[in-house]
């Protein structure tokens, strides 16, 4: 308490020094100017630092060049979306005028679903667990939470070091008996790997709203179930699962817009390797605006267009359902 | 009672059903894959150089005894010789697979050993080098530093910023506050992934490029935080506020001696997400800084793990470093946040 005192005494005394001033612009401008007051900072830096980006995205995907001042660049109208689209079969990455962006859809694609389905089916059950009447549930549910707090950056170091050639896993599999396994330099176990970090890092998260959402079933349901001596499985099918709908939904969309901007630590995990075989789209994004020599803002802005579609019609579905839930 | 009854015992005391093997199954690989690969971090950050390199690795670091011969520090080793008697040794030099030994006691006679029939004397120990040469030699304190004046910052000026427009947004009665909450709603749509290349000229044309508040800026205004903050302060009855009102309060001192403290535990929530989320941001400070003396942790850290020949005693150490703050928001903020995901579902 005290210590919440110090921190806050200077904040407060600003705050004393700051009613004169505030006082006068109140008499000028009156109540409304004080709500645009109150409004203006966070406002204005939504404005700078959203609003305007989002606007000039559009012009940035229709002008071409390296030049980074949209004066300085010359208007193309439409071509990167072209070429971005421009696909003789749109299922075969090699086929297609941008085979690097295809591949990345479609690992995106790939990895969305994967994940999505494991991610919600751990927390699932790990929520189920935790809504049992166990001892120390507070723990249980803090042990799985605690990956969710972690960055990026240390989980993938974290799994690069385990998963590397002569790391912990690897030992396990050779005092086991079978053959070592170079995860992270081959296709298939490095995009598995992906996955399996990434529901690592952000399962307890999902499981936290599912468990609050089994909470919220009436007791007396169950009861009534269990003096009827209703089968566990049709008490999990016909009670459990219909009335956690709007939660388990809700985990879906959110977990399907963050799958879908998966990077960071996938890219410290792998690099997007080996070869793009665990390349995504905001890597994609990042590669062709920033880090490469022929770097191209304006096919970067398209594909991040694109992108921002998708995660629009999932937000609105997202916000449809919260309206929903709030309702009943 | 015996442990294992007591520990088999459930509540309402009747037996066990299958499912609650499953459930404690389901608990414990849990405990294991969850804490297990942070451990193994935290043990592998305490070993040499050396001791990394070997395979199978050892699940406690060790470092090798060593003793001084002629002045000079030598490893010691445990040598077996042919007729099955041990000597403790220690290595002047090693010729291909022979290695010229001396016993500390008497450095005048040396010994042809060849390395087979030796094992290096170890024992349990930290290498703290891993720890302290990140921050004597290479840039680490700068990046901590960095981290830190990013973190607070950006939490500080998030605070402010959402909490005037919560107030205005839930305290007043206005023409457009619709089109305004629609508006911050609208960015929610809108994560930092696609908006990177119009976001970095903004940044630049400001001259923020290169700079700490570059990236900081375009994080606080954080609509899920307004959201937050509105919803906690729509519950505060206005008769409050017009009670001060009649007592001659400015507008300003309505929002920061009553609403304020009262909003106390939403803004207790939303200041622990903003240091976690702010501290582990990633993606926005590597586009914006690219001088080294400017990275975060989060960034340098990154940079030291892509090199060709990775030094992974001191990535680990500096992950452990990276990993400490957020280690401890867990350990006594834990139960702040669960409670804000349960009631928000923001993150």
């Amino acid at each position: 308490m005290r210590l919440a005192l110090l921190l806050t005494a200077p904040a407060a005394a600003l705050a004393r020094a700051l009613d004169p001033p505030l006082r006068a612009l109140q008499r000028v401008a009156g109540t409304r100017g004080m709500i645009a007051f109150f409004l203006l900072p966070n406002m204005a830096i939504f404005a700078v630092f959203v609003l305007v980006p989002m606007g000039a995205n559009f012009l940035y995907s229709m002008t071409g060049g390296t030049a980074l001042f949209l004066g300085d660049r010359s208007f193309v109208g439409a071509e990167h979306y072209a070429r971005l689209l421009d696909c003789a079969n749109h299922l075969d990455p090699n086929s297609c005028r941008d085979d690097k962006f295809w591949t990345a859809v479609w690992n995106t694609a790939r990895f969305v679903v994967l994940q999505v389905a494991l991610m919600t089916t751990v927390a699932m059950v790990t929520a189920l667990v935790l809504n049992r009447e166990i001892r120390g549930r507070g723990f249980w549910r803090a042990v799985f939470f605690f990956p969710v707090l972690l960055s990026p950056v240390v989980v993938g170091l974290i799994w690069r070091w385990i998963l590397q050639r002569q790391g912990l896993l690897n030992w396990i599999v050779d005092a086991l008996g079978f053959q070592t396994v170079n995860w992270l330099t081959e296709r298939g176990t490095a995009f598995a790997a992906a996955v399996g970090v990434s529901v690592w890092a952000h399962m307890g998260f999902y499981a936290l709203i599912l468990l609050a959402g089994l909470q919220a079933i009436p007791r007396a349901l169950y009861e009534a179930a269990e003096m009827d001596g209703t089968r566990p499985a049709r008490v999990f099918w016909r009670i459990t699962l219909p009335l956690l709908m709007p939660n388990l939904l809700v985990v879906l969309v959110l977990a399907l817009i963050r799958a879908v901007q998966i990077f960071d630590e996938v890219y410290v995990l792998t690099g997007g390797g080996p070869g793009t075989s665990t390349l995504f789209l905001t890597q994609y994004i990042y590669e062709i605006g920033f880090a490469s020599l022929l770097r191209n803002p304006g096919l970067a802005a398209a594909a991040s267009i694109l992108m921002g579609a998708v995660l629009v019609v999932l937000t609105l579905a997202q916000l449809a359902l919260a309206r929903r839930n709030a309702r009943r | 009672m015996s442990p294992l009854a007591f520990l088999a015992r459930r509540r309402g005391g009747r037996g066990w059903h299958w499912t609650d093997v499953v459930a404690w199954a389901w608990l414990a690989a849990g405990l294991v894959l969850v804490f297990g690969p942070a451990l193994w971090l935290v043990a592998s950050s305490f070993k040499s150089p050396r001791e990394l390199a070997a395979f199978p690795p050892t699940l406690l670091p060790y470092v090798a005894e060593t003793a001084v011969v002629n002045g000079a520090e030598k490893p010691l080793y445990r040598v077996t010789f042919a007729d099955g008697t041990t000597r403790t040794l220690a290595e002047l030099r090693r010729v291909g697979i022979v290695a010229q030994m001396v016993d500390p006691a008497a450095p005048g006679e040396t010994l042809k050993v060849p390395i087979a029939d030796r094992t290096p004397v170890r024992s349990v120990g930290l290498a703290w080098s891993n720890y302290t040469e990140p921050f004597l030699h290479f840039d680490f304190l700068t990046y901590l530093r960095n981290s830190v004046f990013v973190t607070a910052t950006a939490t500080l000026i998030t605070l402010l910023t959402n909490s005037m427009a919560a107030f205005a947004l839930s305290k007043y009665d206005f023409r457009g506050r619709g089109a305004v909450m629609l508006l911050v709603i609208a960015t929610l749509m809108i994560p930092l992934s696609v908006i990177v290349v119009p976001l970095y000229s903004v940044i630049s044309a400001l001259g923020l490029f290169n700079s700490l508040w570059g990236v900081i800026l375009p994080t606080v205004a954080t609509p899920t935080g307004v959201f937050l903050l509105r919803q906690y302060m729509l519950t505060i009855p206005d008769e409050l506020l017009d009670a001060a009102r009649m007592d001659k309060a400015s507008e300003w001192q309505i929002y920061w001696r009553i609403v304020l403290p009262l909003t106390a535990p939403a803004l207790a929530v939303l200041a622990i997400f903003s240091v976690v989320w702010r501290w582990n941001d990633f993606l926005w400070p590597l586009i914006v800084l690219s001088r080294k003396e400017l990275y975060t942790l989060q960034v340098g850290l990154n940079t030291y793990a892509g090199e060709l020949n990775v030094q992974w005693h001191y990535v680990l150490a500096m992950t452990v470093v990276t990993m400490i703050p957020v280690v401890l928001v867990f350990v006594f903020l834990q139960r702040y946040i669960t409670a804000g995901i349960a009631s928000a579902g923001i993150k």
